[in-house]
């Protein structure tokens, strides 16, 4: 019996995705993932340091500095308001200076992480605003050092919006990786264009989408989840 | 215990200059519960975060166990900050750690070992009455055992001094007391010395043994909290007295009394100590021919004793209630004649 549905499903899959190549789907999924969590593991630990810096460096705060303040500010807009697709283009010499080349996954990274970091900072910066003063206050009466205020006041009291910061940013990131993929960065974007589009094989460009839009399902799954765990207000 | 001389703080908003602390000069005693009141802007949450250096004086300087305090800076303030804890009027405790965790927080602060961290944890939940709350969130509990978790992670370090800023201006009356009681018990159990600010002369009245009056960055008038009751001797400082007192409410209505009374005195006595306990109306309809009928009446509990006012009718003949008034006198009771829009001293 068991031997009949599989050959039903092979049969049924073969009739409604002629020109899918699933081993070759696989690894474009496999590639989108570890596009996707190298540059988010990276974007996380990046935008919350720049997030941080602007918090600890606005008027009044332990790190107060205006120049500072004002220059990674600038740099965050800057970087924020550059259309991804445009940042790719510009960031080419790098890639080529450091990869050699531009395809492949790993010539994408810089890209994604340059365009996503600036991005998660301000929402950090935004968590990090909303902590109470008086929490920090009382932290410091108590004798406590910058250093223990950050790890022990500023990200576990902003952790719910570091979490749901970070739930979004990753979703966006599916979406860059796709966009990379265009111009060579492999991936489910890649071969939705590339076998999907350009050769018209309209069953591989739905089932790549499918399997992206569960990728991005999965990950708003987890992060709401831990959002909510770490949540005890 | 704590010395300030001639303490100064300025601000400097747009441009123009905020004398928030103004030449204050001060001695709070060891083992002393200390209150400092006024109304709000008078300069108090300013003056109490310059005695843990939360804010640097323009000039002056603040001595706390000899050690002083103000342009203290870095590692050495740190540590000195670990004796002298504060409370705060919204507890600001941390939403991400559970009740024993942020009782804990200041121990990890002073790099006290995990082991005698959890003993002393331990001990303070049950000093403060939180057992079996040990898990729960702060979200999960109510003004009063949030105050209890901010007193407990207060005393972690085992403190000399205690600060309290209107640390319980958010609660309701009864969990205030709950609280003020709690900390009186603190005070004597452990002989930390107390400093509250606050604007609601309960807080005095109920645990301070004395008591400094601000306004406008200036102490205007201090002394025992009986003392100041009994003579208030700055119009701020009666205005406090009759906060309490509720002689301030009443007096609108003084002008209908007047109305309902046109013969005899009205008289206002000031109980103090222990002839409230003495029948002293009883006394004076006994002893002398005049008819006393209580028009308002207060009676509070201070540190050291009883505290209260009376308004009385009295009617009879001049002779006689001139009597009487000097009857008053002799036994310590401080009487007023109020007269129609004003108050007179006999
Ligand atoms: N950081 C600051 N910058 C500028 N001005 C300040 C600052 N802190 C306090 N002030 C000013 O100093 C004065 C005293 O303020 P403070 O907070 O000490 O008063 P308070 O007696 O505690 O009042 P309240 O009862 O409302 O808490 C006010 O005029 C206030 O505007
Ligand atoms: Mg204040």
């Amino acid at each position: 019996m068991g031997q009949q549905t599989t050959n039903d499903k092979t049969s049924l899959t073969e009739q409604f995705f002629p020109n899918v190549d699933w081993v070759q789907m696989w690894e474009a999924t496999y590639e989108t993932i570890y596009m996707t969590a190298l540059s988010t593991f990276f974007t996380f630990i990046i935008g919350l340091a720049i997030g941080l810096l602007l918090f600890l460096t606005a008027p009044y705060n332990m790190w107060a500095n205006h120049i500072v303040h004002f220059l990674t500010g600038s740099i965050v807009n800057i970087f924020r308001s550059i259309p991804f697709i445009i940042l790719i283009i510009l960031l080419i010499p790098f890639t080529k200076f450091f990869f050699g080349s531009i395809r492949g996954a790993n010539a994408a990274l810089p890209a994604l992480i340059i365009g996503a970091a600036p991005f998660y900072a301000r929402m950090v910066l935004i968590g990090l605003r909303e902590i109470d003063k008086g929490v920090i206050e009382a932290a410091k009466s108590m004798g406590a050092k910058t250093s223990t205020i950050i790890w022990k006041v500023l990200l576990p009291e902003s952790s719910p919006a570091i979490f749901s910061g970070i739930t979004v940013t990753s979703v966006t990131l599916v979406g860059y990786t796709a966009m990379a993929g265009v111009i060579g960065a492999g991936g489910l974007g890649h071969l939705a264009f590339l076998h999907g589009f350009q050769r018209n094989n309209p069953d591989v460009t739905l089932v790549a989408t499918v399997i992206i839009v569960a990728i991005v399902f999965l990950l708003q799954w987890i992060g709401d989840t831990i959002t909510a765990k770490v949540d005890k207000r | 215990m704590i010395s300030i001389k001639e303490l100064r703080k300025e601000f400097t908003v747009n441009d123009k200059k905020i004398v928030a602390v103004d030449n204050l000069t001060l001695d709070i005693e060891k083992g002393e519960i200390f209150g400092v009141i006024g109304y709000s802007g008078a300069g108090k949450s300013t003056f109490i975060r310059l005695l843990n250096g939360l804010e640097q004086p323009t000039s002056g300087e603040v001595f706390v166990n000899d050690k002083k305090f103000s342009h203290m800076k870095g590692e050495s303030l740190r540590i000195a900050r670990q004796k002298v804890s504060m409370i705060f009027q919204h507890f600001n405790l941390l939403w991400s750690r559970t009740v024993e965790e942020n009782i804990e927080f200041p121990l990890e602060i002073a790099g006290v070992p995990k082991k005698e961290r959890k003993q002393r944890v331990h001990h303070l939940i049950e000093l403060v009455g939180l057992k079996g709350r040990e898990k729960s969130y702060p979200s999960q509990l109510s003004g009063g055992q949030k105050q209890r978790v901010g007193i407990a992670r207060a005393l972690a370090n085992e403190p000399d001094v205690l600060l309290g800023d209107e640390a319980t201006s958010a609660l309701d009356p009864e969990t205030t007391d709950a609280i003020l009681d709690l900390l009186v018990d603190i005070n004597e159990r452990l002989g930390i010395t107390i400093v509250l600010i606050t604007h609601e002369m309960h807080v005095i009245q109920k645990i301070c043994h004395r008591v400094a009056v601000m306004e406008d960055g200036k102490i205007v008038e201090t002394g025992k909290v009986l003392d100041v009751f009994q003579n208030p001797q700055e119009t701020i400082t009666k205005r406090f007295v009759s906060q309490l007192t509720g002689v301030e409410d009443t007096l609108p209505t003084l002008e209908t009394i007047f109305q309902h009374y046109p013969n005899g005195s009205l008289i206002q006595l000031t109980f103090v100590g222990q002839t409230t306990e003495e029948p002293v109306l009883t006394e004076l309809i006994r002893n002398f021919q005049v008819t006393a009928s209580v028009v308002h009446g207060n009676m509070n509990q201070t540190k050291d004793g009883p505290y209260g006012t009376l308004i009385v009718h009295i009617d009879g003949e001049t002779k006689q209630i001139h009597d009487a008034l000097q009857y008053l006198q002799s036994i310590d009771v401080k009487a007023e004649v109020l007269n129609n829009g004003s108050t007179n001293n006999e």
